[in-house]
């Protein structure tokens, strides 16, 4: 064997090998954009249910009405915020914040407690938050093999090449559950 | 959860194995008959056979097993905790929410079927329902929907219906050679045969019993972590296996072939336990998992 076939045979593993680390790579990544998209799936599906629950609030909480603007603003904010991931994340925290004040202050609305739509609607919410969390929790999983992918030897070099960047972790402590609700009457 | 996908290319290469492992003795037995009888016809008829009852152990094994367990269908309306505990979970494992089934036992056990993530069912006792809290279930569901997620339930759901034929079918030799006992001699030929027959009427339940043992003990811990990985919360799981493991409930539908799938062995009256399950344990020790799972950090 000549050493030019030698050198061919080596090329020809090396670009199969290169090959089937960059399909790796790429399959990594569009499981973590199919991730992201299930976080908006749960986004959207919380956007829909909130114009029925200001809706319903309005009728008994008629002093309260900094509280509803401030769930609209918030609402509205989430569905205009146009960044990363983590941005809007943070929009939707701060739309979790305004939704626990409004549940906190409904405490006070016996009438309010007792309305079956109000409590079905609450549950609705509740459940959409954990499914948020659930799917966070499953992008960062998608991350976490992305990046361990890019920062392992030797698919390190082959992402470097082809410019794959690490993402960043969603926290999965919301910012509202770390500060307490704040409250005023 | 590197763990889960890594896991699965291995169960489906097992597939693959057992059912040519269950081929190979399915149409060998119907040639040992064949020569018996001196009737090639049975060669036929167990190819096709053994054919048929792979693809139905393949598309259908998962209703079987259910069946075997008397279980029936949730719906989110009719069981709101458990269906949305489920629904979250898949989210965070990446999977389709499973079909949800309860089947009417005092004991606590869980068991996961069906052939992939898209066709999986989960079943839970009514005991395991009323007698374990939120994170507790939780926790069982996670170990439940890792088991979906690295196709454990694919190989041991096959197995339920592949082992238990192939138990079927040597008892069935053992009857007919019983009858001939006595009956026409012909010569050296059929003795050996004879022999082999019977050879393989006391083989083939070992060989089902170590088919069934090679989806591994292995895989209930391996589940245990995984399932830990889902939930962040290793205790949940622990101290719901500490509540199965104290349970003395009896199960009436305790089966030997379907005793692997569940999340520990339905056979947990210690003095009842039948010999030849004690022999072949499907489960690693509770006590082993509930410590690896107190230790763990996530």
């Amino acid at each position: 064997m000549s050493i030019t076939t030698i050198i061919l045979i080596i090329a020809a593993v090396l670009i199969v090998i290169i090959i089937g680390i960059y399909n790796g790579l790429v399959r990594a990544r569009v499981r973590m954009r199919e991730a992201l998209s299930d976080i908006d799936v749960q986004s959207k599906r919380r956007f829909d249910l909130v114009p029925n629950l200001v809706e319903t609030v309005k009728g008994y909480m008629t002093q309260e009405r900094t509280i509803l603007e401030n769930v609209t603003k918030a609402r509205t904010a989430v569905m205009q915020s146009s960044g990363t991931p983590l941005e809007k994340a943070d929009m939707e925290n701060q739309f979790t914040g305004a939704l626990k004040t409004l549940f906190a202050v409904s405490e006070q609305y016996p009438n309010l407690k007792s309305n079956m739509n109000f409590l079905e609607l609450q549950r609705e919410l509740e459940d959409t938050e954990n499914k948020m969390m659930a799917a966070r929790r499953f992008y960062n999983s998608t991350v976490q093999d992305l990046n361990t992918k890019i920062q392992t030897f030797p698919t390190s070099i082959i992402a470097g090449m082809f410019g794959f960047r690490e993402e960043k972790f969603f926290e999965i402590t919301a910012s509202a559950e770390r500060e307490p609700v704040k409250v005023k009457f | 959860m590197a763990s889960l996908y890594t896991h699965r290319d291995s169960n489906i290469r097992k597939t693959w194995i057992i059912f040519t492992v269950f081929l190979i003795i399915v149409i060998g037995a119907g040639f040992l008959f064949s020569r018996i009888y001196d009737n090639p016809t049975i060669v036929i008829f167990a190819v096709v056979f053994a054919v048929v009852m792979s693809m139905v152990s393949y598309w259908n094994s998962d209703k079987i097993v259910l069946a075997m367990a008397h279980a029936a269908p949730v719906s989110r309306e009719s069981n709101r905790e458990l269906y949305t505990i489920v629904e979250n979970l898949s989210i965070t494992a990446g999977l389709p929410v499973p079909k949800i089934y309860i089947t009417d036992e005092a004991q606590l056990n869980a068991f996961a079927t069906g052939r992939d993530p898209k066709h999986a069912v989960i079943c839970v006792t009514r005991g395991l329902l009323e007698r374990l809290n939120r994170s507790e279930l939780e926790g069982v569901i996670a170990h439940e929907l890792s088991h979906v997620g690295n196709r454990d339930i694919l190989v041991s759901t096959i197995v339920v219906v592949l082992v238990g034929f192939i138990a079927i079918l040597s008892d069935i030799f053992m009857r007919s050679l019983w009858l001939r006992g006595g009956g026409r001699r012909r010569g050296e030929g059929a003795q050996i045969l004879l022999l082999l027959g019977i050879a393989f009427a006391i083989l083939a339940p070992i060989i089902a019993t170590l088919m069934r043992l090679a989806i591994s003990r292995r895989r209930e811990s391996l589940a245990d972590a995984s399932g830990a990985l889902l939930t962040r919360y290793p205790d949940g799981l622990a101290s719901a296996l500490e509540k199965i493991r104290d349970d003395r409930t009896p199960m009436s539908i305790a089966n030997n072939s379907t005793a692997h799938l569940w999340i520990d062995d339905p056979y947990n009256e210690q003095k009842k336990t039948p010999f030849l399950h004690k022999l072949f344990m499907t489960h690693p020790p509770i006590e082993e998992r509930i410590k690896m799972l107190r230790g763990m950090k996530v």
